[in-house]
């Protein structure tokens, strides 16, 4: 699905990645754990395309393409999904008319016309059922005052809507009361597909109980320093990051 | 000396028909608008506005006569979808009776028709009109020219059931003529009035009109006013125009302008807090496009204390065209405790289009709080990746988000039904129809 190689990437002339490896095969779910400006988000950006993000070394590839030759917009058309830590606000710009321009833009890119209004309105009312939102918010300007879980959770039907193959998920379960977390891991679970990879940042390990990876990456310093098995995330919950840096 | 326009405006003046009691207002008019001079660049009050339009221009052809043909494009035009008003519809600046359904009210009185009462208060009300702070050459020509105009009153206590509209609209001609629009809008002590004002084109031929507007509002006691002014003549037509407000006690006014651009479309907005308690809020959207020309001239008076007023104007504008807003609040030196906030922010799609945006503050008073901001924005670099993280392109996400920052302030409407009629006539200007349509978005509640 995805296969990251010695990534280095700069922000503002500052080193943040330093040579980050990480393979994912279709169907997997990778959880990416890690201290705090360790370069989790950094890593979705970079994947995303986000301008100022300058990659300087290694590279990624998507179901065998160089995704980081293409611009943010084809990365989206080729699969890849980003649901955001800090969602933006954007008022004026219709919820309605920014999802169907984005299901449109992507159908495209698979060759396909224009979902029509009513076949649209009926899939979007069924996803924003999913993720326990009412309908009335597909009305407001994109994320327009909404409220922290209500951004997270309209990612989520984003991702739903857009049914991508790769599912990067930037502590999509911070800020989220228990209710909140079981519609995003049932979401999450919803979806898995042996087409369809995760990588799910979280810190923690309460979210890994509903949706259950396949591994654990400790992301720090740039890079990832171990990986394991679901049970790491139970010995990062009890231990912390510190006895890592030590062993590395 | 006047101008060759000056001198064929003059001569409309003789050339038109107007009772007795109207010749003392006609005369001052006359007078001052053959003697003003034609405002050129030096003008303050026109320096990025250039009127070269009209001195191009002759506009001194006959009215072109109102055919049945057209009735239903005349009625299509002054139609806003949705929306059940009363309606006054004039044509080249003569009613027409069939679509006017307001002419029936009590209410509604055209100068013409006016009682020795009505004729009265109309000359007074035209008497206090040329003491306004901002009076120009084309108030002088709206006096000059006066024959007909229409008289709204809403008595104490009471109020209209619907909204009444008032809708201008012109037809191309051969050759290019001269419309004079006169409204006086009296509300008395608690009353209260939605009044929407078009300006609008129907024609096969480019509508090569000249419309001069005029507009005085007086809002009593506590009385309410909500006042739509939309401008969406085509595009070759020119348009000056003025609104004047006088606020009494407690009175309250809400606007919104929207200015679609055309080769001149100026708009003179004069609010003037005159009393204790009164509050004004104001909106307006512009977009010009090709060569076209929009300004806006704002001016919030506080002559009182205890006075609100919140005005927030937004522009795209696109091709070679240009706008101008010029913002003044004036706190006179009683008005304590005034809070005035005024915001202007324009987006320039293309390196050739101008925005000409001055903020014009002149505060007398120690005790108010007065918060002013004229900017050319960006658009936010965040939203647009957001946008195309989802898979949109970085032009369309551009159109989206240009269409965004003028659809915050449609949302915002008193009347959402004029934001929903609003909505897909400004999307095209953007190139986007919008998906969906108004019952489509409402079923979802
Ligand atoms: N746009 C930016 N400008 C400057 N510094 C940045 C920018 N984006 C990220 N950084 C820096 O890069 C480092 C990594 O940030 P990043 O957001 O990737 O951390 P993170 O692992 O996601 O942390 P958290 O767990 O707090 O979300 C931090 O030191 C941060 O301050
Ligand atoms: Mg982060």
């Amino acid at each position: 699905m995805i296969s990251i190689s010695n990534l280095h990437a700069k922000v503002e002339d500052k080193p943040i990645l330093k040579g980050l490896n990480l393979d994912i095969k279709p169907g997997e779910i990778h959880a990416i754990m890690g201290p705090n400006g360790a370069g989790k988000s950094t890593l979705g950006n970079v994947l995303a395309g986000r301008d100022g993000y300058e990659v300087t070394a290694g590279s990624a590839t998507l179901n065998g393409k160089d995704i980081l030759a293409l611009e943010a917009e084809e990365r989206a058309r080729e699969g890849l999904f980003l649901a955001f830590q800090y969602p933006v606000e954007i008022p004026g710009v219709s919820n309605l008319e920014f999802l169907k321009a984005s299901v449109d833009a992507i159908r495209a890119h698979q060759g396909k016309e224009p979902l029509d209004s009513v076949s649209f309105l009926k899939k979007a009312r069924e996803k924003i059922k999913a993720v326990n939102l009412d309908q009335s918010f597909l009305k407001r300007g994109v994320n327009e005052g909404f409220s922290g879980g209500e951004k997270k959770r309209n990612e989520l039907m984003q991702m739903m809507m857009l049914e991508p193959s790769l599912c990067i998920l930037d502590e999509t379960d911070s800020g989220l009361d228990i209710d909140a977390l079981q519609v995003v891991a049932h979401g999450v679970n919803a979806m898995r597909d042996p087409n369809r990879s995760f990588i799910i940042v979280t810190h923690y390990q309460r979210l890994l109980d509903y949706i259950v990876p396949d591994y654990v990456h400790v992301l720090a310093d740039g890079k990832i320093v171990k990986s394991g098995g679901k049970e790491l995330a139970l010995e990062l919950e009890e231990k912390g990051y510190s006895w890592l840096e030590s062993e590395a | 000396m006047a101008t060759v326009f000056q001198d064929q405006q003059l001569q409309r003046v003789n050339g038109t028909h107007a009772p007795d009691w109207l010749q003392p207002i006609r005369a001052q008019g006359s007078a001052a608008f053959a003697a003003a001079p034609w405002p050129t660049r030096k003008t303050e009050a026109w320096k990025y506005c250039s009127l070269k339009t009209l001195a191009g221009d002759s506009y001194h052809a006959d009215i072109p006569p109102i055919t049945a043909a057209n009735n239903k494009d005349l009625a299509a035009a002054a139609t806003i979808a949705g929306l059940d008003s009363y309606q006054l519809v004039l044509v080249n600046g003569q009613i027409h009776p069939e679509l006017s359904s307001a002419l029936a009210l009590e209410q509604v009185v055209l100068f013409e028709n006016a009682n020795t009462d009505q004729q009265a208060a109309i000359a007074e009300q035209l008497a206090n009109a040329r003491q306004q702070s901002n009076h120009h050459l084309f108030n002088d020509l709206n006096d000059a020219v006066l024959n007909s105009g229409v008289l709204v009153t809403i008595g104490r206590n009471s109020q209209l059931d619907k909204p009444l509209q008032i809708c201008s609209i012109n037809t191309g001609a051969e050759s290019a003529y001269s419309v004079n629009s006169r409204v006086l809008v009296v509300l008395e002590t608690n009353a209260e009035l939605t009044l929407i004002e078009q300006f609008a084109s129907v024609s096969a031929h480019d509508d090569n009109s000249f419309t001069n507007n005029q507009t005085d509002i007086q809002i009593g006691d506590n009385a309410r006013l909500t006042h739509y002014r939309l401008n969406r003549m085509q595009s070759a037509s020119a348009f000056i125009g003025s609104s004047r407000i006088d606020l009494q006690r407690d009175a309250h006014y809400q606007a919104f302008h929207l200015g679609l651009g055309s080769a001149l479309t100026r708009n003179d907005l004069v609010v003037n807090h005159n009393i204790g308690g009164s509050h004004s809020e104001i909106s307006g959207v512009y977009v010009p496009q090709g060569s076209q020309l929009v300004d806006f001239h704002t001016c919030i008076e506080h002559a009182a204390a205890h006075c609100t007023s919140n005005e927030v104007f937004r522009g795209i504008i696109n091709d070679q065209a240009k706008a101008v807003f010029n913002g003044r609040i004036h706190i006179h030196k009683d008005a304590q405790k005034t809070l005035a906030e005024l915001s202007n922010k324009n987006l320039l799609l293309t390196n050739k289009a101008e925005i000409d945006t001055k903020p014009e503050l002149e505060i007398y008073a120690d005790d108010v709080k007065c918060a002013h901001g004229a900017t050319v924005a960006q658009l936010d670099d965040k939203a647009r990746f957001y946008l195309q993280s989802r898979g949109i392109s970085e032009q369309d996400a551009q159109v989206m988000l240009s269409f965004g920052f003028i659809n915050e302030l449609l949302d915002a409407l008193p009347h959402p039904v004029i934001g929903d009629w609003l909505r897909p006539l400004l999307a095209q200007r953007f190139g986007r129809a919008p998906a969906f349509t108004t019952e489509q978005v409402e079923a979802l509640s």
